[in-house]
């Protein structure tokens, strides 16, 4: 009988993998090239410098031995392929040779940097080495992927991952760059706390930063003087995320639960934030408290009062986080209210409650694990703020700027930047654990969601009115920080000459027109298209990866996947600082030596976004049925098949959504970037934050504006291209635009 | 068994196959053989396991234990996409973004098939299920027989060993169903592939099966024909699952191997009673194999109506007998007794049998 099965192949595929390591081994230069990689350097073989020979020339004709261990498991994953081996035996000998590929990778990169042995230890044992190597380069790479691959092959072989050597790359992808890219930085910040400074002992030194006075010190509660900055960023962190809920929950009450008319442009303020660079606010604040702003010239022209500087400290930078974070807020608390059904509300009432009683004893109650959950998003996301204090902090310190003064500052001292980063991190931990135990519990206890009917039930008059009276205002303020901060790039000097303007945009994105060509002018132009292009590049890297987590994890049965999501999540708290920091600490010397390269601002871009894309495919993935993977299972369509032809897809609105974002936040980031930066790759947000601190504001506010053009356009543009996923004619489907206004709760900064 | 295989189908051939999740057994290791050509349906409540050990089947699900194999190949450790079966789904899981034809072309195409021979085949296979010409439809555009339809020839056009189909009726209207059931059962008997089928109603189980067998909490109850389980059930789940049964206490004096003599409280009827020994039994009796007579009609038992319905065709009572409660159906309407009436009841000889306690 004629099946229609497909034939198994000649040639196990994973051939491939090996040689793509064969390739990274014998013909590409192992090392980092340090003026670049030419196309003739690419066959290194037999390049007379070791430093620019593969890894196979440097070990034959350099003397490099190190690399011998990593040549013998190549030759050793040849052996696998030969004919007449069986499943089990083939994938026994890929899993022992792509593991000694990857431990001989590791080891010597590892063991052997810049100075010879990177241990005295081995210094000791094996003499003094009288060689050197500088990173890993695209050889070594290469090798290490491949590796990689071949070793995830040899576990499906062997059964795991239900024999899907797809799922077991898809898992190995995530762990090796979650492992690369998050838990080794963050290790290294951890050694660097620890690590003592030579005249001190460890406990001593370890004592010494994590209890300083200018970390702890209380000095506030007692004296004129100020408190420790893991004090202020708690301080500042509860107060900002107890206004914000507030807030945030007036406005979801206004916009669920009254009749007022403008709900629509009430919802705009939940898109504003995601397209707001993180200075806007604080120079709308300035422009408004400022020294030289509105409000203090009118009382002073009044009264002959001077305000002073009072915007700048803890209540400049809680005045801006509350209205940068209060959006966030606002979104969350609407789906909390949205999702009490009324049927419990009618309950009550039926029970002879009276509307207050009902809020009281029903409402308020259940919707208080949401309540919890904004109240720390915001949290975190205070914590993790950069922009914010940089721009107003003045001598307010919190542990975000903190870290930076200690590595930018002429101390450059990482223990404490170490130290700093380990306390800040210890702090969003925790408030991570609570979210997730919080929301964990909550998830039985109430939203019973569609089914139900009934309407919900009208607030009683004086929460209305309470309502009311916080949110409308509030609305009204954040217009007007918007507007006038805006209203500063058009005009030559706020504050003392008035006179329309246009120079602060000619200044920076000036064009000229000679008989080469067009010259870009403009002071940022360089930092602009840098910008456009590393976040163009981290984008579709971004969902990509999001979208294959969000599929592994909600779809896949493996041993390890709990512990694999809890990595995810875990990544997901680092604040932005932490990681700067981090990767510095970790990247500036080999075997990864990126810093200074447009590589690691991409790799930040991506770990940091990763999250949105992980979220918003998880989302989407539960709306799909599950029986659709299966049907293309079933229908001999192989995992990769399914996953390009059924499910992404479907998954267009997720994609659209996770490139969005990763696309804005890559250009709004500021915490983490401003570590990384260099001459050659300037952000963005960084060359605004240095010209809004040096007080050049007028193109700090043109640059912004015109990043929020471009931010807009942009999202424009991905949807056009992305397009819409066609599932009927007949029903214009309702679902295909993306939901904007769904930012993720987390880090933003 | 009265089933002859066909030999140019395959068999399915589980042994001990089982399956947990975690502490949960949702299939206890059971032993099936699903002959070469028959439409084998699978029956039983919710949660009984049914749909796990066809996705166990299907490769979708791998068993804990256990071997399973098809035409005589050892299938046990090979993936969905490596087992010649295909699968009709409850939600018929057609993709919303592809055409009809590229639904259907779909596994032809993901096995190696070149496009426009693809197609071709495709077509063929919806004309087979009546389709001729809603190639180029989206799924959204077509009701839901139509859809069930275009599931089918999906997975037909495969050729498969094996076909396999979970509840693939519940999502219609009862007209539907009917008709639905019989045009999968006519494409059946004309291709002659082996069918697994899963519902959780016996009526179509009985319209459609060679064999059906009835499952029970993880594990198989009963295996037989149609009639075999409707007319000799092995215990009172069956009975009961196979059909409306009234089921009371007796007690059962064997004579021959063949027959015996039941004891319902003073009441007697003789009946087959497939080799149970003597004793205490539970007897089942069919509604319809309760006769009302004369309560003086010697021989018979007295009961008394406690309410009667009017059906239109038929009529129900729910008696009160010494024996227990009794539920008839009685198929002369009209001659409609009323509450409180004294019956006499008798019973037929089909429709009654002895099972083990
Ligand atoms: N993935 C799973 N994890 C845990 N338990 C499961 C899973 N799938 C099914 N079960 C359990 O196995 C039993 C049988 O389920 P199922 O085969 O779907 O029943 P049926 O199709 O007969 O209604 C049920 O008790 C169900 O809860
Ligand atoms: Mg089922």
């Amino acid at each position: 009988m004629s099946t229609f099965l497909r034939k198994d192949p000649v040639v196990d595929p994973a051939i491939w993998w090996w040689l793509a390591a064969a390739v990274g081994v014998v013909i590409v230069p192992w090392h980092m090239q340090q003026d670049g990689m030419r196309l003739s350097g690419i066959f290194a073989l037999f390049a007379g410098d070791a430093d620019a020979a593969s890894a196979l020339g440097q070990s034959l004709f350099h003397k490099r031995f190190w690399f011998w261990p990593v040549i013998a498991a190549l030759v050793m994953a040849l052996t696998a392929f030969r004919p007449g081996l069986d499943r089990r035996g083939r994938g026994n000998l890929l899993l022992i040779a792509g593991l000694g590929g990857l431990i001989g990778i590791i080891a010597q990169g590892w063991f052997i940097g810049v100075r010879g042995w990177s241990y005295p230890f081995l210094e000791r044992a094996f003499g003094d080495l009288e060689e050197r190597q500088f990173g890993v380069g695209w050889g070594g790479a290469m090798a290490f992927a491949a590796f990689a691959a071949l070793t995830t092959t040899g576990l499906a072989l062997r059964g795991l991952f239900g024999g899907d050597r797809f799922v077991a790359g898809c898992v190995g992808l995530l762990i090796a760059s979650i492992t690369l890219f998050t838990v080794w930085p963050v290790m290294t910040i951890l050694g660097q706390a620890l690590r003592p400074p030579s005249d001190m002992t460890f406990s001593a030194a370890f004592m010494d930063r994590m209890f300083h006075p200018k970390v702890w010190g209380m000095a506030c509660f007692y004296s004129g003087s100020s408190c420790g900055v893991a004090w202020n960023t708690l301080m500042l962190g509860i107060g900002t995320a107890t206004s914000c809920t507030v807030l945030g929950l007036a406005f979801a009450l206004v916009v669920t639960r009254t009749g007022f008319r403008f709900k629509k442009p009430l919802r705009l303020l939940t898109v504003l934030p995601i397209i707001t660079p993180p200075f806007v606010i604080g120079l709308g604040l300035i422009l408004i408290f400022g020294r030289s702003g509105l409000i203090n010239q009118w009382v002073a022209a009044l009264t002959g009062v001077e305000l002073g500087r009072w915007i700048y400290g803890f209540n400049g930078v809680w005045l801006a986080q509350v209205f940068s974070f209060t959006p966030t807020a606002f979104l969350v608390l609407i789906g909390v209210v949205q999702g009490i059904s009324p049927t419990m509300e009618e309950a009550s009432q039926t029970l002879r409650a009276d509307k207050m009683r009902t809020f009281t004893s029903v409402t308020l109650p259940l919707m208080r694990p949401g309540l919890t959950n904004a109240w720390l998003v915001v949290f975190v996301e205070s914590l993790a703020d950069f922009g914010n204090p940089i721009l107003l902090g003045g001598s307010f310190g919190v542990l975000s700027t903190e870290i930076f003064f200690a590595v930018v500052g002429a101390q450059a001292d990482f223990g404490r930047a170490g130290t700093l980063a380990l306390i800040l991190l210890i702090f969003a931990a925790v408030a991570f654990m609570i979210q997730r135990a919080v929301l964990g519990r909550a998830s039985y206890v109430s939203m019973s969601g569609k089914g139900d009917s009934g309407l919900p039930t009208p607030l009683p008059d004086s929460i209305r009115r309470a309502a009311y009276c916080i949110a409308l205002p509030w609305a009204a303020m954040t217009i007007i920080v918007y507007v006038l901060a805006l209203a500063g790039g058009f005009v030559k000097v706020w504050g003392r000459d008035w006179t329309p303007t246009l120079s602060h945009f000619g200044r920076a994105f000036s064009l000229e027109w000679t008989s080469n060509g067009i010259l870009w002018t403009g002071g940022a132009w360089g930092s602009f298209f840098t910008t456009i292009q590393l976040a163009a590049i981290a984008a579709p890297i971004t969902a990509a990866i999001g979208l294959l987590a969000a599929w592994v994890l909600s779809r896949q049965q493996f041993k390890g996947k709990t512990l694999l999501e809890f990595a995810l999540m875990l990544t997901f708290c680092v604040p932005g600082t932490v990681i700067g920091v981090a990767y510095i600490l970790t990247y500036n010397v080999p075997p990864v030596e990126i810093t200074g390269t447009a590589i690691i601002l991409i790799i930040c871009f991506v770990f940091r976004n990763l999250p949105v894309g992980v979220r918003s495919g998880m989302a989407a993935m539960s709306q799909l049925d599950k029986s659709l993977d299966e049907a293309s299972t079933t229908l001999r369509a192989s995992t990769f098949r399914t996953l390009t032809a059924v499910v992404l897809p479907l998954l267009k609105p997720a994609i659209v959504t996770a490139l969005i974002y990763s696309f804005v936040r890559a250009i709004t980031t500021v915490s983490a970037v401003i570590f990384l930066v260099s001459a050659q790759y300037e952000m963005a947000t960084v060359f605004i934050i240095n010209r809004a601190i040096n007080g050049d504001y007028g193109i700090a506010i043109a640059y912004s504006t015109a990043l929020i053009v471009l931010m807009m356009l942009a999202i424009g543009l991905i949807q056009l291209v992305v397009g819409e996923r066609k599932i009927g004619r007949r029903t214009a489907a309702p679902d295909s635009t993306p939901d904007i206004a769904a930012p993720p709760a987390g880090a933003r900064a | 068994m009265t089933f002859v295989p066909n030999p140019n189908a395959a068999e399915v051939r589980l042994e001990k196959i089982t399956k947990r999740y975690g502490k949960v057994t949702a299939v206890k290791p059971l032993d099936l053989v699903i002959p070469a050509g028959s439409l084998v349906t699978l029956l039983g409540p919710s949660g009984c396991g049914k749909t796990t050990l066809l996705r166990m089947i299907a490769g979708l699900e791998r068993s804990s234990d256990g071997k399973l194999s098809i035409g005589g190949k050892d299938v046990t450790h090979l993936s969905a996409g490596e087992r010649n079966v295909s699968m009709v789904f409850q939600s018929y899981a057609l993709f919303p973004h592809m055409t009809v034809l590229d639904n259907v072309a779909y596994g032809l195409i993901s096995g190696g098939m070149k496009k426009p021979e693809a197609h071709a085949k495709a077509e063929e296979a919806l004309t087979s299920v009546g389709l001729k010409g809603f190639g180029p439809r989206l799924p959204s555009e077509m009701s839901g027989g139509q859809q069930q339809r275009v599931a089918v020839a999906r997975a037909l056009v495969l050729k498969p060993d094996v076909l396999l189909f979970d509840e693939p009726l519940s999502n219609l209207d009862a007209r539907l169903r009917r008709s639905m059931r019989e045009e999968i059962r006519a494409l059946q008997q004309s291709l002659g592939v082996t069918v697994v089928y899963v519902t959780h109603d016996q009526s179509e189980a009985l319209a459609v099966s060679d064999l059906i067998v009835v499952m029970r909490a993880a594990e198989i109850a009963q295996m037989g024909t149609p009639r075999q389980l409707y007319e000799e059930p092995d215990n009172v789940f069956v009975a009961t699952f196979m059909g409306e049964a009234n089921h009371v206490r007796g007690t059962l004096e064997a004579e021959t191997a063949e027959t015996g003599t039941i004891t319902l409280d003073g009441f007697q009827t003789r009946l087959k009673h497939r080799n149970l020994p003597s004793g205490p039994v539970d007897v089942v009796i069919r509604p319809e194999a309760i006769h009302l007579v004369d309560p003086a009609t010697e021989g018979c038992l007295n009961g008394k109506v406690r309410t009667a319905t009017y059906m239109g065709a038929h009529a129900e009572y729910n008696l009160d007998t010494p024996v227990g409660s009794l539920f008839v159906i009685a198929p002369e309407a009209s001659l409609l007794r009323k509450a409180g009436d004294a019956v006499g009841v008798v019973l037929a000889d089909r429709g009654v049998f002895a099972v083990k306690p």
